[in-house]
């Protein structure tokens, strides 16, 4: 046993044909463990930055709000996906942690109750208090599984949504709603336009920025938690419960953590959401916010954050989407009244359903299993060894 | 540790499904590094031995002492956490993850750094992981797996998943290591193969086993010592060889009926 970490003995073994070959065992467990996935991510990364200089403000919230939707997918991901608890309750603590934000950085002389507190204070707040949630609800999760538990998960969206309704004073209630919390961070002013770093930008652009910052810092530490004995454990637990506990892994432990870690995620990215939004209502919290958020894990992938991402972008994009088609096929109407044979809404209700099953019966590893098949088509593309 | 230490004990233990009794009087030691083999037909009880010690099911009676201390009623992580590391008769791997994941999870609690860690990954998640990464390799090394590293077990062929198993108990570092029919299912060579780890563990790394196994020829080659069950009842205990011609065994073997004219010729 002579392995050292410099020059493990798997080094003396060359696969052949590999040139790829990792050296040290630091290198195989790093955050993107190959040099094409470091060169892809830093150009994708670097596209990213480039993206508000080369498309309208419309679109651009409809991105904004993708990104930060993908730090809600991925914790979804890390309860469902990774720790396979199938959790219908996700709404639930989206809401939680859009109400702590707005109440927390609220007008203090408003019409309903705000503290006034900056944005170092309201989005840390936004994801405890729905972590605190998560760990009150986690126990459930340990005696319930499959379908029961996403029954209990889904009473705790009609119960949170009754709550959001009757507590007026925190949410304003239904047909009212609240504003969300300015976004206002080392004194630059996301809500409105300004200019940053010497550049001329307008709201739109900034929160963008914003909001691509806030989604890269989650996806490391959700990537971080997948890829240490934290995330093996959650996939230990969701493959096999018996096998994961005999090897030593507190079940217990484990998924109430999961859920505290996807709640926590879902808290802060609510928080986000909704302070980009503008004014909410309580409505807004309801068993569809948890499907679509169901549908970004399984059409963008289980267990990958890249593929949590794709998802959330995607399902963001869609009722986009479904109205750039409706506008190409006279049958789908744009407007609920008259017109053509459905309206763009069912369209896009109809859509969904469609690539749900779709991506289940065709590619359940969801868009991540698409890139994957384009990459592995790419990489063996004429000798590119 | 000297040779007769008892590392785990047995004492009457009863164990009862909703009026099935899948083990009565149920009583052995482990001593020093020995390999302890279970032997009877199926139905016997020797995989709910197994599950009684690893905390998986609770008897209704007796004690069981790991390493001088009662784990009764302990819940299977507590009791892995003690040092009891076990195989599976019926592979329980974990499919969707490759060979080093499902071995560093062996590792679980020997990684040493909590949730905050890492979500951080910084040095200590870091270091832990690397460190815990070389032990993983040096099994990967013993049981000659290099191949299959990367590759989700899943997809590996049975008698290298065994194989895979066994290395993801011993990455426990386990002070007892229970076999459950190791050999099952396997052709000759990898019958052979998992024989020579099998000796190997008890003679390098001196762990103690406790063997279940239906391949006599293996039982008998291996085993320090056999305990026959029948009917959920330990029926001999000894040497490989006394064991073999206990009259009580043969007639386990044999069937019921008519016993006495077969022992007659038997022995
Ligand atoms: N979870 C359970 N529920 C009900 N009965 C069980 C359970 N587990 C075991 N039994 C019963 O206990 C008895 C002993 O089973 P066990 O699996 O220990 O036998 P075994 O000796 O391992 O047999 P084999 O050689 O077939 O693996 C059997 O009658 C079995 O049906
Ligand atoms: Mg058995």
């Amino acid at each position: 046993m002579t392995a050292t970490v410099t020059s493990p003995r798997r080094t003396t073994r060359p696969p052949r044909g590999r040139p790829r070959l990792r050296t040290a065992y630091r290198q195989d467990m790093a955050l993107l463990n190959t040099p094409a996935k470091r060169r892809s991510t830093l150009l994708l990364v670097l596209a990213a930055f480039g993206v508000p200089f080369f498309f309208t403000d419309d679109l651009l919230l409809v991105f904004t709000l993708g990104l930060i939707a993908s730090v809600g997918a991925i914790g979804l991901n890390l309860v469902t996906g990774y720790a396979g608890q199938v959790s219908l309750g996700h709404a639930f603590f989206l809401g939680l942690g859009a109400y702590t934000a707005a109440v927390l950085g609220g007008d203090p002389e408003g019409r309903l109750i705000g503290y006034g507190l900056p944005m170092w204070v309201w989005l840390p707040a936004a994801g405890i208090v729905a972590a605190i949630a998560g760990l009150i609800v986690g126990p459930i999760a340990v005696r319930l599984r499959g379908l029961y538990l996403a029954i209990v998960t889904l009473g705790l969206v009609f119960l949170g949504e009754h709550v959001f309704r009757e507590a007026r004073t925190l949410t304003g209630g239904p047909g009212v709603g609240r504003r969300g919390p300015d976004l206002e961070l080392f004194g630059i002013r996301f809500s409105e336009g300004g200019s940053l770093f010497g550049l001329g930008l307008s709201r739109d652009q900034q929160q963008f920025f914003l909001a691509l910052v806030f989604l890269i810092v989650f996806a490391i530490l959700g990537r971080n938690i997948a890829r240490s004995g934290v995330g093996r454990a959650f996939s230990a637990v969701r493959d096999r419960d018996v096998a994961a506990a005999v090897i030593g892994i507190n079940l217990t432990v484990y998924k109430v953590m999961a859920f505290a870690m996807s709640s926590f995620f879902a808290g802060v990215a609510g928080a986000m959401y909704y302070a980009v939004v503008g004014v909410f209502e309580p409505a807004a919290f309801g068993l569809l916010l948890s499907i679509q958020y169901l549908a970004m894990v399984l059409i963008g992938g289980v267990a990958t954050i890249s593929g949590s991402i794709m998802g959330a972008m995607f399902i963001t994009a869609l009722p986009r989407i479904a109205q750039e088609i409706a506008h190409l096929f006279p049958v789908i109407s744009t407007s609920t009244v008259g017109g053509g044979i459905i309206n763009v809404f069912q369209f896009e209700a109809i859509l969904y359903g469609l690539l749900i099953i779709g991506f289940l019966i065709f590619e359940p590893r969801g868009l991540y299993g698409i890139w994957m098949r384009i990459r592995n088509y790419w990489k063996g593309w004429p000798f590119s060894y | 540790m000297s040779e007769q230490d008892v590392i785990c004990s047995v004492s009457d233990v009863e164990l009862s499904f909703a009026g099935v009794k899948a083990l009565r009087g149920v009583s052995f030691d482990i001593r020093g590094h020995e390999l302890f083999a279970i032997i009877g037909p199926n139905g016997a009880g020797k995989t709910s031995i197994f599950n009684v010690l690893s905390g998986v099911y609770r008897p209704q009676a007796g004690d069981v002492h790991f390493d001088g201390a009662s784990i009764l009623g302990e819940r299977p992580h507590r009791i892995a956490s003690r040092g009891l590391a076990r195989t599976f008769q019926n592979i329980e791997l974990f499919e969707n993850l490759n060979v080093v994941d499902n071995l560093m999870l062996g590792r679980h609690h020997h990684l040493g750094y909590g949730w905050p860690w890492a979500i951080a990954w910084l040095g200590r998640a870091q270091r832990s992981e690397i460190a815990n990464r070389r032990r993983v390799e040096e099994i990967i090394d013993f049981l000659e797996i290099e191949g299959y590293r990367e590759l989700p077990v899943g997809m590996l062929p049975y008698g290298v998943q065994k194989r895979i198993e066994l290395g993801r108990a011993l990455a426990m570092e386990p002070r007892l290591l229970l076999l459950d029919e190791p050999v099952a299912g396997m052709n000759g060579e990898e019958t052979e193969d998992m024989a020579r780890f099998i000796l190997d563990i008890r003679d390098e790394l001196k762990i103690p086993m406790i063997l279940v196994e239906h391949d006599m020829g293996l039982v008998m080659d291996l085993a320090d010592r056999v305990m026959a069950m029948d009917f959920g009842t330990p029926i001999a205990l000894g040497t490989p060889a006394e064991v073999q011609n206990h009259p009580d065994v043969i007639r386990a073997y044999l069937g019921a009926g008519d016993e006495d004219p077969v022992i007659e010729e038997v022995s």
